[in-house]
């Protein structure tokens, strides 16, 4: 063996070009995920049940919330109210676990594996966030489904549903990219999961996901015109509405999707800090 | 006779210190490592938990960058060029390195896929390494119902996917059991024939380095403290152990005046039998039945011992390898 350099005519490899190559590998690691759900039924039945238990439990307890002053009852029911709150809301508590998966990776030798192999660390990054936002995209439907079921009406039709499915994509990627970046810096599950529930939660309910913003005390209201899951869920239930504020809805797209951009970069950048560890 | 082909891996003077947690000194896990690995051949690092074998895979592997210190791995520049080189390296790590929710042909053929291989490619060379390592039956079920031994060979395998000039196989066998141990030496054993690869091998069992490579270094505290072929190894202890059994007692006195004249050290005499020593016993051993044979006192039995690699490692690191089960 003299060659010192890979001859393609020799390996029978073909090296394709790294661009083309981060899109692939993402498909790759995002369908090895899918598979992987796939083969735990109970655990995709799971995610699927819970959140249509959110919506009628929470959609029963809070029947009559509508008729406190703040609401617009002649104008939305509370199960309609709460629908986009309920998709935000699995988006958002789906993805905390996402950096579990690279936990896993860690502990066994698949993530060295991957690390000393050509994929770029981008596309383990946006594999993990495409798998995310495939299983929010599923989970948002039946949502949407199980309210009509229920009674619920969106006026917004077609283009509520797809802002719908935007705004529950965008937080999905957002929390996961943080996620992900929490797996890398910690390499813990436990203190994965514990930093995880302790973000999630107050970022639900500094929100008008469950009641209107007028309803609590006014520095809710304050913090939550910062909080990305308010945007979601502002841009989700206004598009699904009658007389839908487009403004309003693009706006906070925009944040979204920013957000979501500098979040997924830092989580990239994250696996240098785990390298460093090495 | 061609000139040398050009060596697969050189590490020059590796520093790699890590901190060892708040005021404490940092620990030097690599203290100026130097090691040239030929082509085509298997090499193992040996060396006890914590001596830097590790550290040094991972450096070689760009997985973990030195403090001081550069490598070329198939000619490339480690710290220069990395994407290079994990185009150019398969690695088998310490851990189990598949995904125990795929099945074995879904873990070669994506390692193979992310490795730049069409699909039709991917399948055809996934097929050939379940077919090699044994593991076609087993090919369609997912990696968490295989035993050790098997899911070893497969992280093997996804080493091999992409037919790298170098093979990293960090501690390959720790864990495993007898049988999947000699199995997993048969395997690596064919490597460097059939795949025209060099391995870099670490281990911390003797037998194995002895079994397995064709060259060894000695890895402790860091650095390499002796390295050349086992054979070489032990021949540089001088002296293999010679003890020639005697047809009666009576014969001895004799027999010992021809071990000393043909040059053999410290003849021992116990009753019919005589021990010495000798610089190479193999090639001492025609001579001296011949002359036993010419004196009328021929030799019963006649054994040749060598000194084993673990000889060799108490001679360099002052005490005998200690492996934590």
């Amino acid at each position: 063996m003299t060659a010192t350099t890979l001859d393609p005519q020799l390996t029978g490899v073909r090296v394709r070009g790294r661009r083309g190559s981060l899109t692939r590998h993402s498909a790759f690691l995002a369908i090895r995920s899918l598979r992987a759900l796939r083969r735990q039924p109970a655990f995709a039945v799971a995610t699927l049940v819970q959140p249509i238990i959110w919506l009628l439990l929470f959609g029963a307890l809070f029947e009559r919330v509508v008729d406190i002053p703040g609401f617009d009852a002649a104008r939305t029911s509370y199960l309609e109210f709460l629908t986009p709150g309920v998709v935000v809301m699995t988006a958002l508590f789906s993805s905390g676990w996402a950096g579990t998966v690279f936990i896993e990776d860690m502990n066994r030798g698949v993530m060295d594996r991957f690390l000393a192999s050509p994929v770029r660390r981008g596309a383990l990054m946006a594999g993990t966030l495409a798998y995310q936002a495939a299983t929010t995209i599923v989970q948002t439907v039946v949502v949407l489904v199980v309210a009509v079921i229920a009674g619920a009406r969106f006026p917004g039709g077609a283009a509520g549903v797809g802002v719908t499915l935007a705004s529950a994509c965008l937080i999905s990627i957002i929390m996961a990219s943080f996620s992900n970046a929490l797996a890398l810096l910690l390499r813990s599950q436990e203190a994965l999961i514990g930093v995880s529930q302790f973000v999630v939660l107050p970022l639900q309910f500094l929100s008008s996901a469950l009641l209107a913003a007028t309803l609590a005390a006014g520095w809710v209201a304050d913090v939550a015109r910062f909080n990305p899951v308010d945007w979601a869920v502002v841009a989700s239930r206004e598009a699904l509405s009658t007389g839908t504020d487009w403004s309003a809805v693009w706006s906070r797209l925009g944040l979204l999707a920013g957000l979501a951009l500098v979040m997924a970069w830092l989580g990239t950048r994250a696996f240098r800090t785990y390298q460093r560890s090495l | 006779m061609p000139a040398a082909p050009p060596p697969a891996l050189v590490a020059d003077d590796l520093v790699k210190t890590y901190s060892g947690g708040r005021k404490a000194p940092r620990v030097r896990a690599l203290d100026g490592l130097s090691v040239e690995v030929p082509a085509g051949i298997v090499f193992a690092l040996l060396g006890p938990n914590g001596a830097g074998k590790s550290t040094t895979v991972k450096i070689l592997t760009t997985l973990a960058r030195p403090d001081a210190g550069n490598a070329r791995v198939a000619g490339i520049d480690v710290l220069a060029d990395p994407d290079a080189v994990r185009r150019a390296i398969g690695l088998v790590s310490q851990k189990p390195s598949s995904d125990p929710m795929a099945t074995g042909r879904e873990n070669l053929e994506l390692a193979a896929r992310i490795q730049g291989l069409s699909r039709a490619d991917a399948r055809a060379r996934a097929r050939d390494l379940l077919d090699r390592f044994e593991l076609t039956d087993a090919a369609g079920r997912l990696v968490k119902t295989w035993s050790g031994g098997m899911s070893r060979k497969l992280d093997v395998a996804i080493g091999l996917v992409h037919r790298p000039e170098v093979l990293f196989l960090d501690e390959p066998t720790t864990g495993l059991d007898p049988q999947a141990r000699a199995g997993m030496w048969a395997e690596i054993a064919r490597l460097s024939a059939g795949e025209q690869v060099t391995v870099l091998l670490t281990t911390h069992y003797l037998d194995e380095a002895d079994h397995l490579a064709q060259r060894v270094a000695i890895v402790d505290h860091g650095r390499v403290v002796v390295e050349g072929a086992p054979e070489q190894l032990k021949s540089a202890l001088r002296g293999d152990a010679v003890d020639v059994g005697l047809a009666s007692v009576g014969d001895a006195a004799h027999a010992t005046g021809i071990l000393v004249r043909l040059g053999l050290r410290d003849v021992v005499v116990e009753g019919t039998r005589l021990r010495a020593g000798a610089d190479d016993g193999a090639r001492a051993v025609p001579a001296l039945l011949a002359a036993l044979d010419d004196a009328g006192t021929p030799a019963a039995s006649v054994t040749v011992a060598r000194p084993s690699l673990d000889d060799v490692y108490l001679k360099h690191v002052g005490h005998t390898l200690e492996v934590a089960a």
